[in-house]
């Protein structure tokens, strides 16, 4: 008799609660928050100055003047994180814009259309995942160049298949609903149905898809600067300090360990927020064993 | 059956044609003109255009590319502009070093992956359970070669227990080889462990809310055979997936940790012709990355089969 | 002596009350039936005795079985009463099966685990076991996939599943539920047999009072946790003492006024369906061969008059559903016309059929599914709204959504709520106001009734009956059930195999059927009346 429908029963306050009980999402929250601060902050003030160098305060350990220390151009490291967590953001941000603007479009469209476009789509999907990611972004950002934009575009680039799929699968999920084919048999065509109802229920999942994909860019975005290819110097970016600090590890440890803690930081925060919005929206999670 | 694996082979080959025309046209399109790169500044035009002609560069674009593609079936990739050889000797070479490692790493993080995934599965929500997933939480926000960083100033530089880099080779014995590729390993496969954890735990989790698990819990069978006999095996199909798409991912690792380690791998070789602009390298060794990817995701595909009856019998 | 004393059971998830002091008992070879509406807490008492509850469920009170107190009894004890003592069958047959494992290796692993026989001694076991179930060896080897089987064949391994170490206790939840009319038969009758065969119990969990009648000796009647009234089936049926018992029992027989009836061929007809036919790609057998097509829907022609209420009765997969889709326009028929007002609608654009969809609406089966959940009830309602050619401007749409929604039943209040915020009544209500509110003159209805509680479904079924009679709708109900078909329709036409083999006056169709199909329908379906004067006449 009882008809099991996952559709999620909330209404905005009820998802408000759960959200300050969700223990994820609020330590996601705070985390990203605080980088998301920290990197506004660099803006007008950081302890010192970060492209001034000052080669008498070179490698020297944390202390109270420094309190992650100095690289080997004297400069201080923890100002050096704070302006280069603009650069991650920045970086990874515009990428998921790029892998969602592009992707999503093409994905519920492939959905909708279903049959050969749907096809032809899915396997140019599978082309682009047959390349793997960091080596495509390297060849990419060889040829046209180092430097932040074109770190931005081959990280991008891959993003696009990504929530092409997870567009399609959401949307394929919705289209044998009934509630769409009342919309059809009110007449709307494919194109108004994807906005007015496919779009806004598969939103969720791409807002986590979205957190996930942020924090994937930030990890690609420091592996391209630490083989040089991300944003150039002067700029401070994570993965470039680590490069700086792969040689010096015996005398300035503290120049590999702070950067690197900084990644993890803002990482963790952010795959801890997608938890907590999964957490929160999807009703299948909170369904007992 | 056979359907879909023909479907499964066909999809893989026509992938892996269009990937090469890729690699191609991304190649042809690059600033500069590899000719004068390999003579230099000071080569006259006159030079350059014999050069040029000797390497087929004056050919058009199609028969370049079939010359290409049927030299890389027939495994002769040319030769390096930089290094004179050919190609294939290079990769044969370093192909020792990166494939044993992406294979560790993989067996690694499998090993590791799974068992932890299981229990956390089968303790969901009580202690064990939350310390694995806080750990897990961590390493999968892990940069690789920052861990690697941390491995080396841990076990190389502290305790001294293993090299800090470099490989000495097959030839200098087994066991110093492998132990030149432990830490790189370990490196590359525990944040992917992390990840692979989490989705085996989410995958069993999701699976033992089915309706057959109560139907199974009603015949009698205590939890713990339950989760192993039933529960497992559907819970592979996504932790397969996973599995394939993180093959991709340990062998675009390799580049940048083997630059940490300072391991004569492939993708040392490539991140490096890619700097000296030594284009046919670079063409090769993306192509042969690209065919292992596409390898191991129709090795998946079957695998899947093999899991799952109802791919068997569907057209 | 009891096989199962329930006493004075109370649970609770969490802060919820489920069960409040729930009194039940069931001896050997006694069918006891256990009847209530969704949400009265059945279920939960079937996996309290079989201890599969959630996690935070605690259940106070006394359960004894065969001597042993289940409430205190170990998980390594449960495991032993399971599947050897005690087996079950559940409601979802399609999801119930390991879809990666044989039907033989299902069968055989609960013998081998509780007999610890050989794997060859259980196979043989599981074997005889699926024979007795009525899958022969011929047609259903051990080596079969869940997915190779039918919704019913599943149910039946399920019930082998669970009987086969001759259990002195069977809890079967909603096992027919499911299935169509016809499987349902079936399944009870093997039930009925295994009952008899082994003096096994049977606590049969159904909300169908037909059902429970037909099987149970005695009944409980619960409601919101709590037992109303429990008794032989025949006497408390009959004499109807408790005012529950008389009202579910009134709305599963419920038939509401309709004072206006239609005839067929008075008037020019409104909706003509001429040789229609649905193919749909078949399996590929071969690589080389072409796939034969499955033929849905088989040459149907029909015809509905302005007005009359029609039903579409068959058992599931006959191709009901894709000939209403056909007939809304929202699948292509591969041949045939239908012509809608003596306009043809096959073969028309989105566009082109504009005027017709204005004037044909539809309900849907599930009143949870056909909802967006992230839109309100105004907007929602207010879709049909999409094909006048003239929009009319927001306040005249709040009027137009106000003005359907009290035709429904609902206030305008209403609007502003989204759909989750609705009981399963309610939003089949608000699903009518959607079809509606262009004034059509028909609306299809699919299965409109049959995820709803009997006594929602006789209130959903006056509203049918009162806006026909209002405003002149003609209804083509799509259905498995004849009480339905029986309540609201004049005229019936069923369904076999894609093509429609017998039609007719309702009450002559349903009382006098001449096909095979119509006559099994009829044989099949449960009817209260008649299962209450079986019972009578068989205790005299």
């Amino acid at each position: 008799m009882t008809l099991h429908v996952d559709i999620p029963e909330e209404t905005l306050a009820s998802i408000l609660a759960k959200a300050l009980r969700n223990r994820s999402f609020l330590i996601g929250l705070a985390i990203t928050a605080l980088v998301a601060a920290v990197a506004i902050l660099s803006y007008v003030w950081t302890p010192y100055d970060v492209t001034r160098l000052v080669i008498s305060d070179k490698t020297q350990s944390p202390s109270l003047a420094h309190w992650f220390g100095t690289d080997h151009f004297g400069r201080d490291i923890l100002s050096m994180i704070m302006v280069g967590a603009r650069n991650s953001i920045a970086v990874a941000l515009v990428a998921v814009g790029i892998g969602m603007g592009v992707g999503v479009p093409l994905g519920a469209f492939a959905a909708a259309r279903g049959g050969l476009i749907d096809e032809v789509l899915m396997r140019m999907n599978d082309l682009v995942f047959a390349f793997p990611a960091l080596l495509s972004a390297i060849m990419i950002t060889a040829i046209f160049g180092p430097g932040a934009i074109n770190a931005i575009i081959a990280i991008g680039i891959f993003n696009i298949p990504v929530f092409a799929r997870v567009a399609r699968a959401g949307a394929l999920a919705i289209w044998p609903r009934e509630f769409i084919l009342a919309a059809r048999a009110a007449g709307k065509g494919s194109t108004l149905i994807t906005i007015e109802h496919i779009l806004p229920n598969i939103a969720t999942l791409l807002l986590v898809q979205g957190t996930i994909q942020f924090a994937l860019g930030i990890l690609a975005e420091a592996g391209l600067s630490y083989v040089g290819l991300g944003a150039q110097p002067p700029m401070p970016s994570w993965g470039r300090m680590l490069f700086d600090a792969q040689t010096r590890m015996v005398v300035a440890p503290w120049m590999a360990i702070f950067p690197g803690m900084a990644i993890v930081v803002t990482v963790l925060g952010l795959n801890l927020l997608g938890d907590g919005i999964a957490d929160i929206l999807d009703p299948k999670s909170r369904r007992q064993r | 059956m056979t359907a879909y694996l023909l479907k499964r082979l066909i999809i893989a080959l026509a992938t892996l044609v269009l990937a090469s025309m890729v690699v191609f046209a991304v190649l042809e399109i690059i600033p500069g003109d590899p000719a004068r790169l390999m003579l230099g500044l000071n080569a006259s035009a006159d030079q350059v255009e014999v050069l040029r002609n000797q390497m087929g560069l004056n050919a058009p674009l199609a028969i370049r590319y079939l010359h290409w593609a049927g030299g890389l079936l027939s495994l002769d990739f040319g030769r390096s502009y930089t290094y004179s050889v050919p190609v294939i000797d290079l990769v044969r070479e370093r192909i020792v070093v990166s494939l044993p490692l992406a294979l560790i790493a993989l067996a690694l993080s499998t090993i590791i992956a799974i068992p932890v995934g299981l229990y956390s599965a089968s303790r969901r929500g009580r202690a064990g359970d939350a310390i694995a997933m806080g750990v897990t939480q961590f390493g999968v926000a892990v940069p690789n070669f920052w861990f690697a960083l941390m491995l080396i100033y841990l076990f190389a530089v502290w305790l001294r227990l293993v090299p800090a880099g470099g490989f000495p080779g097959w030839s200098a014995g087994v066991w110093p080889a492998l132990k030149s590729l432990l830490l790189p390993a370990v490196a590359l496969a525990l944040p992917q462990a992390a990840i692979l954890a989490r989705v085996a735990r989410s995958a069993l989790i999701e699976v033992l809310n089915e309706d057959y698990i109560r139907t199974a819990r009603a015949k009698g069978l205590p939890y713990r055979a339950v989760l192993w006999r039933h529960a497992l095996r559907n819970a592979m199909i996504p932790v397969l997936t996973i599995l394939g798409l993180q093959f991709a991912f340990l062998l675009a690792g390799t580049i940048i940790i083997e630059n940490v380690f300072y391991l004569p791998g492939l993708g040392r070789l490539v991140f490096q012709a890619i700097t000296q602009r030594d284009l046919i390298v670079v063409e090769s060794v993306v192509m042969l990355l690209v065919a292992a990817v596409i390898a191991v995701n129709l090795l998946v595909d079957l695998s899947y089969a093999v899991v799952d009856p109802r791919l068997r019998s569907r057209q | 002596m009891s096989l199962l004393e329930i006493e004075n059971l109370s649970l609770a998830i969490g802060d919820t009350p489920i069960l409040k002091g729930v009194e039940l008992s069931v001896a050997p070879g006694e069918v006891m039936g256990l009847v209530g509406e969704s949400g009265s807490g059945k279920s939960m008492t079937a996996l309290t005795v079989m201890q599969l509850l959630p996690f935070a469920a605690r259940a106070t009170g006394r359960v004894t079985f065969d001597g042993i107190d289940i409430l205190a009894a170990s998980e390594d004890q449960m495991c032993a009463l399971r599947g050897d003592d005690i087996g079950m069958v559940f409601q979802e047959p399609m999801t119930a099966l390991n879809p990666v494992k044989t039907i033989g290796e299902q069968v055989a692993e609960g013998i081998r685990w509780h007999t610890r026989s050989s794997r060859a001694e259980a196979e043989d076991r599981a074997r005889k076991m699926l024979d007795r179930v009525g899958l022969p060896a011929a047609l259903f080897p051990l080596s079969r996939y869940p997915h190779e089987l039918s919704g019913g064949q599943r149910q039946r391994v399920v019930i082998a599943i669970a009987c086969a170490l001759k259990p002195k206790l069977l809890i079967a939840d909603e096992p027919t539920t499911a299935l169509d009319v016809v499987l349902q038969a079936q399944i009870l009758d093997l039930l009925r047999d295994l009952v008899a065969e082994n003096r096994m119990g049977l606590l049969l969990i159904s909300h169908d009072l037909a059902v429970v009648t037909e099987m149970a000796d005695r009944i409980t009647i619960l409601r919101h946790g709590e037992v109303m009234e429990a008794g032989d089936t025949a006497r408390t049926l009959s004499e109807q003492l408790h005012p529950y018992t008389r009202q579910l029992a009134q709305a599963s027989m419920h038939v509401p006024a309709r004072p206006k009836t239609h005839a067929a061929g008075s008037a020019k007809p409104l909706l003509q369906v001429e040789g229609v036919t649905r193919d749909y790609p078949g399996r590929r057998m071969s690589l080389f061969k072409r796939a034969t097509p499955v033929r849905a829907v088989d040459d149907v022609s029909l015809s509905i008059a302005p007005g009359q209420s029609v039903a579409l009765v068959g058992r599931s997969g006959c191709g009901k559903s894709t000939l209403a889709r056909m007939i809304l326009a929202l699948d292509r028929s591969t041949s045939g016309t239908i012509r809608f007002r003596g306009e043809t609608i096959t073969g028309k654009s989105e566009t082109e059929l504009k005027p017709a969809r204005r004037d044909m609406q539809v309900v849907f089966q599930d009143p949870y599914g056909s909802f967006d959940p992230r839109q309100k009830v105004e907007k929602l309602v207010a879709e049909p709204l999409h094909v006048l050619d003239k929009k009319p401007a927001p306040a005249e749409r709040r009027e137009m959504v106000a003005h359907a929604l009290h035709e429904v039943g609902l206030g305008p209040r209403d609007m502003d709520k989204y759909p989750h915020e609705f009981s399963g009544g309610q939003r089949q209500r608000l699903s009518i106001a959607r079809a509606i509110i262009t004034r059509p003159k028909l609306v299809v209805a699919d299965e409109p009734v049959s995820a709803l509680d009997v006594s929602i479904r006789a209130q959903i079924l006056d509203l049918f009956a009162e806006l026909n009679q209002k405003l002149g709708i003609a209804y083509l109900f799509i259905t498995h059930d004849l009480t339905v078909a029986r309540a609201i329709t004049d005229e019936v036409l069923v369904m076999h195999d894609g093509r429609i083999v017998e039609r007719g006056m309702t009450s002559e169709v349903l009382d006098h059927p001449q096909s095979e199909a119509a006559k099994a329908l009829v044989a099949a379906a449960p009817d209260l009346h008649r299962a209450i004067a079986r019972r009578l006449q068989e205790q005299g």
